[in-house]
């Protein structure tokens, strides 16, 4: 890749040991963005590299192969953690150990992020996907909604973007009053519009009621105002993604919800999704029970301790509660969790895809996440923990994949609603971790563009994309239009995403489903269009058939897994 | 291609129906008639009947008219239902509100509020204010009786309990009936057909198609030697005749198939248990002398595979299902989410995945001894006629691609299951003597599920054709599932032909024109099979077909030529016992053996028309989603499911044929491209997932809503606490930390 040097010379003699297929020696290398593993032992050559962004963790392991031997483990990010055996004579003071810790944790080294030294370029310009003027296009400024510049320099809010969309009738010292009443200065603002019944969805931090149920006059005429922009409903929905004991917890400290008794005609819905933390345990018995081996007997009622597609399935009925309301009560919709940055911003993009096709368009899905995500500041930096050693911060959060869940299940449900395919789905995760691209990294718009200036120092993870969207094209596409999408949010028809959560454990490749399926099927199809289209040059021309086209050869079982190519 | 044998017009009028009428004055009767079949006669009904629908998405319930007949329970509507939606997949023989008396799984009473199970003996006095009906293929029918007059809702009770869970007589089957006042069924004679293996010539034709080399026996033509067996059958040529009657046929190996090498898959029932010294010697010799022969058909390699020993017992398939089916049975909103919380382990907790699983490792160990290693195997179990079944239909299902195609299952059926003489009236429960129920067959069709979604370009037949062979088996009008073994349906055909004065034919359910239409008999196949090509068919015709199929996996040990396997040597030693099964099993290291068989096969290109193996890891046994949640309201996708791929493909296909045919008739050619198929049908867009079973639902609808919560807070309470923690930490911590 252009922009990376080899850090190390090759350490050779390492002892791969692999839970799947035993162990194996080979040469181990490491560059500042990858780790390679080759043995020569097999036929063919076994390989193995791993992004050093996915990697969480760094342990030195006394095995007990032997006294001479030195263990490493490499705790991934992305549901694997390959151990390596050295013998010490060989290695004396594991260099190897060192450039390594070095370079996968460049933040805590004094070091550059790779992306900043990620030199490739690509025809297109994947930082010009999102441009929000344009995004609002058309149909704002209108009546009753405008885009307010007010956010400019980030001063009323510095985890929003710049432009927001409010309330026409609002003033801006309205505003700031507003801000200084929900959590994190994060003021209501528009995420979607519903073309026809004008009904919104709107997203915002919690109002900071406390104990003693503090009240905002310009907070609870900002809710009005919303709710009399849409003609349609006299009520507005609040749908908090927080569990109603965890929320009244957050009254007693300051922070709180909308009572009913001040904000008339509002309904207040309590989602009852729980946090980050019991997400991130969630996903950490998730790789107790897949990696290295499943438990063939117990692998169902392991699926289910894990509660992992619980979550899924709350998060997913959430959204198309949030759907339903807007779609068939044509009732605005307020969505806040505490902050308004992680489950706000799942169930507001999760709604928004239910409900316009655009988002399910391979660009549109770019967009939203552009946009509900990267400039409504989730905080990738904290959740992930890019080039960040911490491995035990509590902040980290594995929400931006479990949104990503959401939408393979949703894909699952509708296989010919999307555009993009399900590598798509797997290289952005591949990305978030992999530090190659600008796009997941920082915390904010305001730390991205005006402290770091990152479109002109790193490259877009949608400049890649863009750039070969054939690779994540689904081929069985067919437009929707803006047909609305319920998936159905029931345990019955979730589905472990094997593809992605197992994919380093080769028995679980082959048959998957989704991924050979679509794949047997794509081949199919391409032969059959392209009998359609020798047919067609036939008929255009006025020839006869003269032969049938011969079968494309047969696809190979051994697939590799879906993962990203650079 | 979509012809499925007789043509699909042919259809009895009901013109005439022996209609009778017991119940005399009442006037809403004459008017509302469920369309009788022939032979169908009405026992007793009552009117009005509410029928309640647990699906609140619908509107209320439906007022009607409640039937028994000596077919169904039918339920026919007083309204007209003006329905949107043509059904584009419906059933000849019964509809959406008619319930085949055999159909029947359960009927639970609504005793004022209180719901009890009703059995054949009890509760018939005091009726109940409505009855709840679960159904073998899975629906769920709630009447109230309350409207209806007392005297009748007894009675309609009584009717339906006494018809429909009442032990009753063979005669009582309502075929019998049925084939009395029917023409007898067209013979068909398009090809390919069903081999029924009724007569020699069906045989001899399997034989020679597989290239076997085994003795042809005619001599149970009248059933002299066993009433178990088939009339004709094929054994090894080294077996001699005067060993053949000597257990009633048990211990002779049937031939099920014969492999391209030579090597051959047969079956047999173990014989008798016994105590006695000198008999125990004598069978010993017995299975020996069994043993050789099979050892003689090739190479003098034998494995007798035990499947009493290693399996899943008939009683434990049937407990599985009974707790696995529970799970699908759902009258009750509330009930259903609440369900789904702990939806992975209570399927686990049924075991009827894992049990699945077992029988396609058990299929794989066996195709590895055929493929690998060109072993004959013998297939050992107690009756001969169960897992024997299942375990040699899967292991054809995955060697042989013929068997793939929808002619070549059935005829995999008939031989090994029909003919094959599994019991398919008493573990089907047709008679209501539930001691000998267990669903053998429908355990067989699950695997071939599996391996059709895991494979599904390999087959012709498709998911749907599965599940409607499920239904079939409770729809007591198929020759196919009524009978315990071809000696009884032979004998109980004669005897009916004599009192009737005419040859009686019980129509078989390969006729599938009796149920389905043309246009519905197209969801049969699947659009995603890839047939065999030209150049394939013809490589395969130039060519042995030998070099071609045989793989060439990796052989850890040469196959010992002449010689009895190891194995079987230490079995021989073995053979003292008081019974000579429990040493025939497998060893231990067979699951290590599996997978490297398995993975070898991995490694090569896939071949759809050659060895076909299942992924028996953890999530790749799946849940039969259309044949267990088509029913359930909540949890239809609609515009969503592989069927919207499958009819991508399908417009594919038919804009490929439509341009065929432009080009034969040579008409000037208008752009294709016009008739684009990326228009969106909208009838598509609101389909179920579970098309063509559910129905499609109209306008606008509202999502299902879970209604529960999970309790996942409940062990992890200090998490779900902790942010609040964190947030009452100073203002400034508040930014840095965790709060969400």
């Amino acid at each position: 890749l252009p922009g990376k040097c080899l850090s190390q010379p090759q350490s050779k003699n390492v002892m791969y040991i692999c839970p799947f297929t035993g162990a194996v020696s080979g040469t181990l290398t490491v560059t500042d963005y990858k780790l390679y593993f080759k043995s020569l032992e097999r036929e063919p050559p076994f390989v193995l590299d791993i992004n050093l962004g996915a990697i969480s963790r760094l342990d030195t392991i006394g095995m007990q192969i032997g006294d001479n031997d030195m263990g490493m483990e490499i705790v991934c990010k992305d549901m694997r953690s390959p151990r390596f055996a050295f013998k010490r004579e060989e290695h004396p003071k594991m260099e190897i150990f060192e450039t390594l810790t070095k370079h996968a944790f460049p933040l805590s080294n004094d070091l550059l992020l790779f992306a900043f030294l990620y030199k490739e370029k690509f025809p297109v310009d994947g930082w010009k996907v999102y441009d929000p003027v344009a995004e609002w296009g058309g149909g704002l400024p209108n009546e009753s909604w405008t885009i307010s510049r007010i956010n400019s320099s980030y001063e009323v809010c510095d985890t929003y973007p710049s432009l927001l969309v409010v309330p026409t009738s609002i003033k801006d010292d309205e505003l700031k009053r507003v801000a200084a009443f929900r959590a994190k200065h994060r003021i209501p603002v528009l995420s979607w519009i519903h073309p026809e019944s004008q009904a919104t969805i709107v997203r915002c931090g919690q109002p900071l009621v406390g104990p003693s149920d503090r009240r905002c006059k310009e907070d609870e005429r900002f809710l009005q105002t919303i709710l009399d922009a849409n003609a349609q409903s006299h009520k507005l929905s609040i749908f908090d993604a927080r569990q109603g004991s965890v929320a009244d917890t957050n009254k007693a400290k300051d922070g709180g919800y909308e009572s009913e008794s001040f904000y008339p005609n509002v309904e207040l819905n309590f989602l009852e999704i729980p946090n980050i933390h019991v997400m991130r345990e969630s996903l950490r018995k998730v790789k107790e029970a897949v990696y290295p081996s499943i438990d063939e007997a117990h692998w169902l009622s392991a699926i289910d301790s894990t509660h992992w597609l619980e979550y899924i399935r709350l998060l997913l009925a959430g959204a198309v509660r949030i759907a339903d309301k807007l779609e068939s009560g044509k009732t605005s919709v307020v969505v806040h969790c505490s902050d308004g940055w992680d489950r706000t911003a799942q169930l507001s993009s999760l709604a928004m895809l239910m409900l316009d096709g655009y988002y399910r368009t391979l660009r549109g899905f770019q967009v939203l996440l552009e946009k509900e995500w990267l400039s409504f500041g989730h905080r990738f930096a904290a959740r992930v923990g890019h080039g960040d050693e911490n491995h035990a911060n509590s902040e980290r959060s594995p929400l931006f994949v479990q949104f990503v869940d959401c939408v393979w299940q949703m894909l699952r449900q509708f296989p010919s609603a999307f555009e993009f395919n399900e590598l798509f789905l797997i290289t952005i995760l591949d990305h978030l971790y992999s530090c190659l691209f600008g796009t997941f990294l920082y915390n904010s718009e305001q730390e991205r563009v005006s402290k770091v200036c990152l479109p002109s120092k790193t490259v877009s993870l949608w400049s890649y994309i863009n750039s070969q969207a054939e690779d994540f094209t689904n081929p069985f596409y067919v437009n929707y239009e803006n047909h609305v999408l319920y998936p159905v949010a029931s345990l019955r028809h979730l589905e472990f995403w094997v593809s992605y959560y197992v994919r380093w454990n080769p028995r679980m490749r082959p048959q998957m489903p989704v991924h050979q399926n679509l794949k047997e099927l794509l081949i199919l199809r391409t032969e059959l269009q392209r009998k359609v289209e020798e047919l067609q040059r036939d008929v255009s021309s006025l020839r006869s058939i003269t032969s049938t086209p011969d079968h494309g050869p047969s696809p190979s079982h051994t697939s590799t897994p879906l993962y990203t190519t650079v | 291609m979509f012809s499925l044998g007789s043509n699909g017009g042919k259809y009895t009028k009901p013109s005439f129906v022996s209609y009778v009428n017991p119940e005399k004055g009442n006037d809403a009767l004459q008017e509302k008639n469920p369309v009788f079949l022939p032979g169908e006669v009405v026992f007793c009904s009552a009117s009005p009947v509410l029928k309640c629908t647990h699906d609140d998405l619908l509107e209320g319930s439906i007022m009607g008219t409640l039937f028994c007949t000596n077919f169904r329970i039918s339920f026919v509507s007083d309204q007209v239902l003006l329905e949107d939606v043509v059904q584009p997949f419906r059933n000849r023989l019964y509809g959406e509100n008619d319930i085949p008396l055999t159909c029947v799984d359960q009927i639970y009473g609504d005793y004022d509020e209180k719901r009890k199970l009703i059995t054949n003996t009890q509760m018939k006095n005091k009726h109940p204010n409505g009855i709840i009906v679960h159904c073998k293929d899975l629906r769920v029918f709630q009447f109230s009786l309350k409207l209806a007059k007392e005297e009748a809702a007894k009675k309609i009770f009584q009717g339906i309990v006494r018809h429909s869970l009442e032990p009753k007589s063979l005669r009582c089957i309502f075929a019998f009936s049925y084939c009395e006042n029917i023409a007898g069924a067209p013979e068909t004679q398009n090809k390919p057909r069903t081999l029924m293996f009724e007569n020699i010539v069906d045989w001899m034709e399997e034989m020679k198609r597989t290239k076997g080399n085994c003795k042809l026996l005619e001599i149970n033509k009248d059933f002299t030697i066993s009433q178990k067996l088939p009339q004709f059958f094929f054994i090894p040529t080294n077996v001699l005749e005067k060993d053949l009657a000597a257990y009633q046929g048990k211990g002779v190996p049937i031939w099920c198939w014969s492999h391209h090498s030579g090597c051959a898959l047969f079956k047999t029932a173990s014989l008798p248990l016994v105590q006695e010294e000198s008999f125990l010697r004598a069978q010993k010799l017995y299975m020996e002398r069994m043993l050789n022969a099979v050892a003689h058909n090739y190479l003098y390699a034998v494995k007798a595979v035990d499947l009493s020993e290693t399996l899943p017992s008939i009683q434990d398939i049937q407990q599985s299902y009974s707790r696995f089916k529970q799970n699908f049975l759902i009258d009750n909103i509330g009930e259903f989410w609440i369900s789904d919380m702990k939806w992975f382990s209570t399927l686990e907790t049924t075991r009827w995945l894992s049990i699945i699983r077992q029988c396609l490792h058990k299929a794989v160990e066996v195709v590895e001894y055929l493929e690998k290693e060109n072993t004959n195997i013998l297939l050992i179990e107690d009756g001969g006629t169960d897992l024997s079944c299942v375990i040699s239909s899967l292991v054809q299902l995955m060697l042989d691609p013929h068997y793939r195609t929808l002619t070549g299952f059935q005829s995999l059926v008939q031989k090994e299951w029909v003919v094959g003489g599994h019991n398919f009236l008493e573990r089907c429960n047709h008679l209501n003597n539930k001691d000998k129920e267990s669903p053998v067959f429908l355990l067989f069709l699950e695997c071939v599920w599996q391996l059709l979604q895991q494979h599904s370009l390999a087959f012709q037949f498709s998911e749907t054709y599965l599940t409607v062979l499920s239904d079939s088996i409770s729809v007591a009008i198929f020759s196919t599932f009524i009978f315990s073994s071809p000696y009884q349906r032979v004998s109980s055909m004669k005897t009916e032909s004599q009192t009737h004065g005419s040859l009686l034919n019980i129509p078989s359910v390969w006729d599938w024109s009796l149920q389905f239409d043309c246009k519905s008999q197209e969801f049969l196949f699947n659009p995603l099979y890839r047939e065999k090509s030209k150049q394939e068919k013809t490589r395969n015709k130039n060519q042995r077909p030998k070099p071609i199929r045989q793989l060439s996996l990796p052989n850890a040990t040469p196959p010992k030529k002449y010689f009895f396997k190891e194995e079987t040597e230490s079995l021989r030693k073995m053979l003292r016992g008081t019974r000579i099964s429990r040493w025939m099993h497998l060893s231990d290291s067979a699951q290590a053996s599996v997978w490297e068989f398995y993975n070898a096969w991995q490694q090569k290109p896939l071949d759809y028309h050659g060895l076909l193996l299942p992924d028996l890891d953890g999530p790749a046994i799946r849940l039969w989603m259309q044949r267990y949640l088509r029913w359930i309201p909540e949890v239809q996708i609609f515009g969503g499911g592989d069927i919207t791929l499958v009819n991508k493909i399908t417009s594919l296909s038919q804009e490929l044929e439509e341009l065929r045919m432009e080009l034969e008739q040579q008409v000037r050619q208008a752009d294709p491209r016009c008739k684009s198929t990326e228009t969106v049908n909208k009838s598509t867009i609101r389909m179920s997932c579970f098309f063509p079973f559910a129905s499609c639902r109209s306008g606008s609808f509202k999502p299902a809503i879970p209604t529960s919560h999970c309790d996942g807070e409940m062990d992890m309470g200090h998490l779900a606490e902790r942010e609040d923690e964190d947030t009452e930490l100073t203002d400034n911590s508040v930014i840095r930390g965790c709060a969400d």
